[in-house]
């Protein structure tokens, strides 16, 4: 009498070895974690969120500083666009990136089915959805005070955002990689405020002679340009763009040279 | 094959050698204990276990692949927990077990696994908010939601109480009747309750190693390790 082999346990089948959820499942699912976790993190959402809503306001709302040539809440909005994406893809994940270094979380997700690119890529997706919602919001009170953008300007407005993210992105890998938590924290608040006088919600053509030059080559001066190029003049504002991409490389360059993964 | 093969392995690390030379194995079906003085290369070692750090010389092996930059699924049979816990403190246990589970194409009974390790009354607290002892049992909790085949846990009953001392080692060696599972450890009564196997480190090398009753020698484990690594200490 012979006996059939019992069936072979295929991997990450019940019983079986155990296999990682499919790529594309675990980035999802990384991307939602981390969306989560910066949507419920007040501080973050102080800084995301009701910051650049005030100063939204304000800017509108008032005739100081000086914006330049064109309708105010126009040049207001842009540049309130720009404050957003500094605020998530740079201080928020340099932020939050530092300390979870520091915790050792890193160092865990890097040792689970996720992995390292994983990790990256649900920082990507994350810092994404964060920004879409932050555009939704804030556009929305620019609307109840008056801004009417040309649709034209739409479309480079979004490649704006999309490399100003992946500039600012790179950059707050730099930081959160490379030196301690508390210098993060410090240091991240510290660019934060000290970019919005260069040149993201004051155009670089407003900023003192050297000061100015300076601003321009800034991921800062040419994200605040790009948006107001786009979004109040409906330009393609390819100067800004190329120095927004050269950061970005930079940026990337360095974070793969000297990102340490534990504290 | 064994589930981890330590042969020659050295790792410089900024000019200092943290191990040296060192070699050993741990079989599946069994626990391995690794002992040693601070800065005598376990976290080390566990790391390139790990694929957190590469090798400088020699290998390691985990279920026959080197671990540096292996695939997603070598990394779905190994469960890790780290020594400082690498909990994200924002989060709640009940949020990140689930979305650790999520990583995995069949992960462990989460209700269970947080039944057994008393973590229900914690699930939706803050981590931040957690003692000591319940961060502890979260990082073990996160360490076995894969249902791995080995599994490195590193001080897995530091600052728990006795109860639940005895709950996790009774989980470590039901974990280790189908894995590999590799404690570091202080304490010596934690090894010569759940080790089948002790491997000793000092100054990055492999003192001793062999079975529990080997590497005691006919006296005490306490007794064997200060012999052993006496003067280790810098």
């Amino acid at each position: 009498m012979s006996t059939a082999p019992p069936p072979a346990r295929s991997a990450g089948s019940p019983g079986g070895p155990p296999a990682a959820a499919q790529p594309l499942q675990r980035w999802l699912a990384q991307t939602r974690f981390e969306t989560a976790t910066i949507l419920r993190h007040g501080e973050q959402l102080l800084v995301a969120l009701v910051l650049p809503a005030l100063a939204l306001v304000v800017l509108a709302r008032t005739d100081v500083p000086d914006l330049g040539p064109g309708d105010r809440v126009d040049l207001a909005t842009a540049g309130v666009f720009a404050l957003a994406v500094v605020s998530t893809a740079f201080t928020g994940q340099a932020i939050a990136t530092g300390f979870d270094r520091r915790h050792g979380v890193l160092r865990l997700l890097g040792a689970t089915p996720l992995g390292r690119g994983g990790l990256l890529l649900g920082k990507l997706g994350a810092v994404g959805i964060v920004l879409v919602v932050q555009l939704l919001v804030l556009g929305a009170v620019a609307a109840l005070l008056g801004w009417r953008p040309p649709l034209s300007g739409l479309l480079p407005g979004a490649v704006t955002v999309v490399l100003g993210a992946a500039a600012f992105l790179s950059l707050a890998m730099v930081l959160a990689g490379t030196v301690r938590a508390e210098a993060v924290l410090a240091l991240a608040n510290l660019a934060w405020v000290l970019l919005l006088g260069l040149g993201i919600l004051v155009p670089t053509d407003r900023l003192p002679g050297a000061a100015a030059a300076v601003a321009r080559v800034l991921p800062s001066g040419a994200l605040g340009d790009g948006m107001r190029a786009a979004l109040v003049a409906g330009d393609w504002p390819l100067g800004p763009w190329l120095v927004l991409m050269a950061w970005a490389v930079v940026g990337g360059l360095a974070a793969a040279r000297w990102f340490r993964w534990s504290d | 094959m064994p589930g981890v093969e330590v042969v020659g392995l050295r790792r410089d690390i900024g000019g200092v050698r943290a191990v040296d030379d060192a070699s050993w194995s741990a079989a599946r079906g069994e626990v391995t204990t690794v002992l040693g003085p601070n800065g005598a290369g376990k976290t080390t070692t566990i790391e390139c276990l790990e694929g957190l750090q590469p090798v400088s010389a020699g290998s390691v092996r985990v279920l026959g692949t080197d671990p540096w930059r292996a695939s997603a699924d070598h990394r779905a049979r190994v469960g890790v927990m780290l020594q400082d816990g690498g909990l994200p403190v924002t989060t709640t246990p009940q949020r990140l077990l689930r979305h650790l589970a999520s990583l995995y194409a069949v992960p462990a009974d989460l209700a269970e696994l947080t039944a057994r390790l008393d973590l229900g009354r914690v699930a939706n607290r803050s981590i931040r908010r957690l003692s000591g002892g319940e961060r502890q049992r979260v990082a073990l909790a996160a360490a076995l939601v894969g249902r791995p085949e080995v599994a490195f846990l590193d001080e897995p009953t530091a600052g728990l109480d006795p109860h639940a001392r005895l709950e996790v080692w009774d989980l470590v060696r039901e974990c280790a009747r189908d894995a590999a599972v590799v404690v570091t450890t202080h304490s010596f009564e934690e090894a010569e309750r759940i080790a089948d196997t002790v491997v000793i480190m000092a100054r990055g090398r492999v003192v001793a190693r062999g079975t529990l009753d080997e590497v005691r020698a006919g006296g005490s484990l306490e007794d064997r390790y200060f012999a052993l690594t006496s003067g280790s200490r810098s």
